[in-house]
């Protein structure tokens, strides 16, 4: 069992990095999620892998599983859930303003806004 | 007053719902309610700040549960001066929203300012490393929406850059935090230290892994060099005011730094010995160099502050970097500099924006020109670190703290060649800006076309001044307030007093 959710944790990771390395926001996104599915399962683990344990000690019970672990995972994913609600709303007014999904901020210097930054991050193009 | 700890946090929580649901189409109503809980936050906070000058450590337990079972927050003389610091700017910010209209440009402003100012305000004041996480979650998403504030569709593409470059750092947080947990149990700050420091030798590995993740994590927020890719497009692309406000948000990253390093990675303990300062101290110098070169080079009047703000990032972590009692001393010093001088430059290139555009070329000569001048050299005095203003004190103290270092000759030098740098940066800017718009619209002033008539508003300027104001005082008083940070330095470099009084109540 160890194996198998380790190995979950590090291809989830796997993909939601490379997704998240895309230029279109949809991926990126999708790789956002990926990435915050691993790490729930991560913590998960962090309290140590028990099956059939009950969550908390009484005097007939042996052993117990952590249950900390599983609060903080319900906090993570309660989070996780509400920031990509966010970022979908703010990814889809983007796109609806701009027409444009692109992620970079790339020679989009023609947009009226005042603030416009002229220099160009050539960074986040890289990344 | 025991409960005085937790109402920073529970004031903003209370008013922003408050303002949403029952006075959202209020916008007078909106403004007197915030501008009111800010001016009593900064009332709370500057008493939390008397009580915790006197060297006391308060703890305060959420629903009664003792440490490590439940969540403390903790007032120790470093996270009562960060939530003064972080009233006081907020009252300037708000101020200047409102009397420069920016709430009226969006909706719902208010209760985002509101909900932001919890977040930080929780983040400075937590003792528990989850609950720490969730602060930061809270005032992320709260500065998603204030990020976005206005609209546009160049603010929303950097938008949506900032949201998910955070939302990466956010997941790597969590990562950092079950390896803390999977191997000590705890993530109240106090117990991780004691455990930490008791782990034996053969369980370390982990625990470095943990202590760099989490380290990766606040150089994210801190925007440290290769990490500050988010900053310069997200605050030169945000609202100024608001990015004025985010002057405070870098600090959290190089607090929590501060806090996480000093408490359960100490310079004592020997399993993370030498891990965090040797690679933080190349990575500050770089941010410092990259930060100017930045200031020179920018076009845009709100690039050049978000430079400017990088670069004071990399003088501070300069001297965090170096992990001894004076050079954190200094640190703290300058964390008070720089939150005020760079929240000031913000609002100033606001003042700019709003009159002649952002690019900075000759133009047509604006509204009040002389006034607005003097208020971007001043503050561009107070970030290049020229004497009188505090920028020069700050300067002095780092480079004082880092003289006992081995590299001390490489930090004097890229501190001095970046003052240099970054006054001509400042120079050239400011003097295209203000100097050369005659020149522009033609060969005579007599001939300029009267500037336009400014929207009349003075509200703006109280609010710039009372932040130069503040950089006066520092600069006046930097004696004092240099004791205290000294103080506060001391403090963080002896945690078993904080463990104790979290862990043992005092005893």
């Amino acid at each position: 069992m160890e194996m198998l959710l380790a190995s979950a944790v590090g291809i989830l990771t796997a993909c939601g990095v490379y997704l998240m390395l895309r230029q279109r926001t949809f991926p990126v996104i999708i790789g956002l999620s990926l990435v915050s599915y691993a790490v729930n399962v991560f913590l998960f683990a962090t309290g140590r892998l028990a099956q059939n344990l009950p969550p908390v000690l009484n005097h007939n019970s042996v052993a117990y599983t952590d249950p900390l672990p599983q609060a903080l995972v319900l906090t993570a994913i309660v989070i996780s859930f509400g920031m990509t609600a966010v970022v979908v709303m703010i990814a889809l007014s983007a796109y609806l303003s701009a027409r444009d999904d692109r992620i970079d901020m790339a020679r989009d210097d023609s947009y009226d806004d005042e603030q416009a930054t002229g220099h160009v991050n050539n960074a986040e193009d890289e990344a | 007053m025991m409960h005085l700890i937790v109402l920073p946090i529970v004031l903003p929580a209370l008013l922003a719902p408050f303002i949403i649901m029952a006075i959202r189409y209020h916008m007078d109503l909106q403004r007197i309610f915030s501008l009111a809980g800010t001016v009593t936050l900064v009332g709370i906070t500057l008493a939390l700040l008397a009580q915790a000058a006197t060297g006391d450590i308060q703890v305060y337990e959420l629903g009664n549960w003792p440490a490590p079972f439940g969540i403390v927050l903790v007032l120790d003389r470093l996270s009562a001066l960060m939530i003064a610091l972080t009233a006081l700017l907020a009252l300037a910010v708000l101020l200047y929203v409102i009397g420069s209209d920016w709430d009226l440009k969006g909706r719902h402003f208010h209760p985002l300012f509101q909900f932001q100012l919890m977040g930080v305000m929780g983040a400075f004041l937590t003792g528990d490393a989850f609950n720490l996480f969730v602060f930061f979650e809270v005032l992320l998403i709260a500065s998603y929406g204030l990020m976005i504030h206005g609209g546009g569709a160049r603010r929303l593409r950097a938008g949506v850059q900032y949201v998910v470059y955070n939302l990466l750092g956010s997941t790597l947080f969590l990562f950092a935090l079950g390896t803390l947990y999977a191997v000590t149990g705890t993530l109240n700050m106090a117990d991780l230290a004691e455990r930490v420091a008791a782990l034996p030798a053969d369980e370390t590995a982990l625990i470095r892994v943990g202590a760099v993740l989490l380290l990766l994590v606040f150089a994210i927020k801190a925007a440290v060099l290769p990490l500050h890719f988010w900053l310069p497009a997200s605050y030169a692309n945000a609202p100024m005011p608001v990015a004025a406000l985010f002057a405070i948000m870098t600090k959290v990253g190089a607090y929590s730094i501060l806090r996480m390093y000093t408490l359960v990675f100490g310079p004592d303990v020997t399993i993370t010995d030498g891990l965090v300062g040797d690679w933080l101290l190349p990575a500050a110098l770089l941010t410092l160099g990259v930060g100017t070169l930045g200031i020179l080079g920018a076009q845009k009047v709100a690039k050049l502050v978000a430079f400017s703000a990088i670069a004071s990032m990399g003088t501070l972590l300069i001297a965090i970097s170096l992990f001894t009692e004076t050079a954190t001393g200094a640190a703290i010093y300058y964390i008070i500099h720089s939150t005020l001088a760079t929240g000031m430059m913000f609002l100033v290139a606001d003042l700019i924006i709003s009159r002649r555009g952002g690019r900075i070329t000759p133009d047509v000569p604006m509204a009040q020109n002389g006034l607005i001048a003097s208020l971007f050299f001043a503050g561009a005095i107070a970030l290049a670190g020229m004497p009188p203003l505090s920028g020069f004190i700050g300067k002095l103290l780092v480079m004082d703290g880092a003289r006992g270092a081995d590299q001390w000759a490489l930090i004097w030098g890229v501190i001095l060649v970046a003052s240099l740098v970054s006054v001509v940066g400042f120079a050239r800017a400011g003097s295209l800006i203000f100097w050369k718009s005659y020149e522009a619209g033609g060969a005579d002033p007599a001939d300029q076309p009267a500037p336009q008539t400014p929207a009349a508003a003075s509200l703006p300027f109280v609010a710039v001044i009372g932040l130069l104001t503040g950089l006066v005082l520092l600069s006046v008083f930097a004696g004092p307030v240099h004791d205290y940070a000294r103080a506060t330095a001391g403090q963080l470099f002896d945690p078993q007093g904080y463990i104790d009084a979290v862990l043992r109540g005092g005893k």
